[in-house]
């Protein structure tokens, strides 16, 4: 369950949020869709505590959380499959988990490659494959399918949906398709705030 | 090789020059020539003392490098944490760092035995370099990655590990082989000053007093050769091998 209310968040004197309210209970896959820089991935942001309002409330339980950046955020120093294995336990008996969620995001050749010598696709489905991997009851979206090709994005678009099924997913993207294809009800930005489309 | 064909085209040109000047002031008092001081090196080499010297100026140096790295990182991490931290040590450091060897060494003659101020000397020549370098590091650290530990949860000491020490790895190596340059030249310049026992330091201190040219070249060449033996040796132990990424 993640409740927010009264978020207001400011830049510059700016208000990139104004006043919003968000609930989404559990299980819920939710859609924040708008123009860039209308406030999505600030949003997120708060959810998941990287950054305090001005003022309002964000409550989310559990506060177990995985989260897919923009960028891939990868450890330049471990390879694609201990990067998957660092949300783990970081031990060997869950590299198999890791290298498994490789395999399914089609990344079994790859996973001992460094990041520095993975296109930046392959960098973000690693992203990906890590958050999956964490198995949190939350999983934050922020543009996740970046680098990706049609193709692929499809595949992708239909692994986190079948690993998501049970659990609260909210999705910051400017594309309706993906929104459909996660099962997320729309959320559209209008004045300072995201509203349930109807 | 290439580069190593490059180095020994500039190594003879040197040399060259050296053994020409050599042979033009032709008093091996004044300048010996480069074949001589190999020859004396040579010598001095075959005998156990110029080893048992040799080993007690390199204990001497790494002990005070080891010193500045055990207190240069503690101090850095302190200084990164801890504004107040960093607005006492920070001032000491330019001080310390200003401060020219050879006033420390009179300084310090007042406080420590001579035989271990070269290992004071060298610890203090190095710790502003481990510290400025690690705090760089430590403050380079990827904030993206730090707010991907903190959505995961990585404890302190996880964060620690995967973010903050290898990102601090390849300051804390520029750190290193600056650091063991400048450890090796304040030590012997240390040693000459205090002269202490069992010495290199010494040894070239009393080949000046004796007006033992040929000595004094021959151990200012064992120095540069230790100095840069000595360097590869750490360096080579302490970069990890077969990794894609050994930096931030």
């Amino acid at each position: 369950m993640i409740e927010a209310r009264d978020l207001t968040v400011t830049y510059d004197g700016r208000a990139v949020l104004r006043e919003v309210d968000l609930t989404v209970p559990d299980g819920a896959h939710i859609a924040l869709m708008g123009p860039s820089g209308c406030g999505k991935t600030t949003l997120l942001r708060v959810l998941a505590g990287l950054q305090a309002p001005d003022s309002g409330t964000v409550r989310v339980e559990p506060g177990r959380m995985a989260c897919v950046f923009q960028e891939p955020r990868l450890l330049p120093w471990r390879t694609a499959a201990e990067n998957v294995n660092a949300v783990l336990s970081d031990r060997a008996q869950t590299m198999p988990q890791a290298l498994a969620w490789l395999e399914r995001l089609e990344l079994g050749a790859a996973c001992d490659q460094y990041p520095a010598a993975l296109s930046g696709g392959m960098q973000q489905r690693v992203a990906i494959a890590r958050a999956l991997a964490y198995d949190a009851p939350v999983l934050l979206l922020d543009e996740p399918f970046r680098g990706l090709d049609a193709a692929l994005r499809d595949r992708v678009t239909a692994l986190i949906a079948d690993a998501a099924k049970d659990k609260t997913l909210v999705l910051a993207t400017h594309d309706a398709a993906d929104a459909a294809a996660l099962g997320c009800a729309v959320y559209a930005y209008a004045d300072g705030a995201f509203r349930r489309d109807p | 090789m290439k580069r190593f064909a490059r180095g020994a085209l500039t190594l003879a040109i040197w040399l060259t020059v050296w053994a020409a000047l050599a042979l033009l002031v032709h008093r091996e008092l004044l300048l010996p020539a480069p074949w001589v001081v190999v020859r004396r090196l040579c010598e001095l080499a075959a005998t156990g003392a110029f080893w048992r010297i040799t080993a007690v100026s390199i204990g001497r140096v790494l002990l005070g490098v080891l010193g500045a790295v055990v207190l240069g990182v503690a101090t850095a991490v302190a200084c990164t944490a801890s504004k107040t931290a960093d607005a006492l040590l920070r001032p000491l450091m330019t001080v310390v760092k200003s401060t020219p060897v050879a006033s420390f060494v009179v300084l310090a003659l007042i406080w420590i035995a001579r035989d271990w101020l070269p290992v004071f000397i060298a610890l203090l020549m190095v710790l502003p370099v481990v510290w400025s370098n690690v705090c760089t590091g430590i403050r380079s650290a990827d904030p993206a990655l730090l707010e991907l530990a903190r959505v995961y949860g990585w404890p302190r000491g996880r964060v620690l590990r995967r973010i903050y020490v290898p990102g601090v790895r390849p300051h804390f190596l520029a750190a290193l082989r600056s650091g063991l340059g400048f450890g090796w030249k304040a030590g012997i310049a240390a040693e000459v000053l205090t002269v202490p026992h069992s010495a290199i330091g010494r040894m070239i201190y009393e080949s000046k007093l004796y007006l033992q040219t040929t000595d004094l070249f021959a151990w200012t060449l064992a120095v540069i050769l230790l100095s840069v033996g000595l360097e590869r040796l750490v360096l080579r132990a302490l970069t990890p091998r077969g990794k894609g990424g050994g930096g931030a």
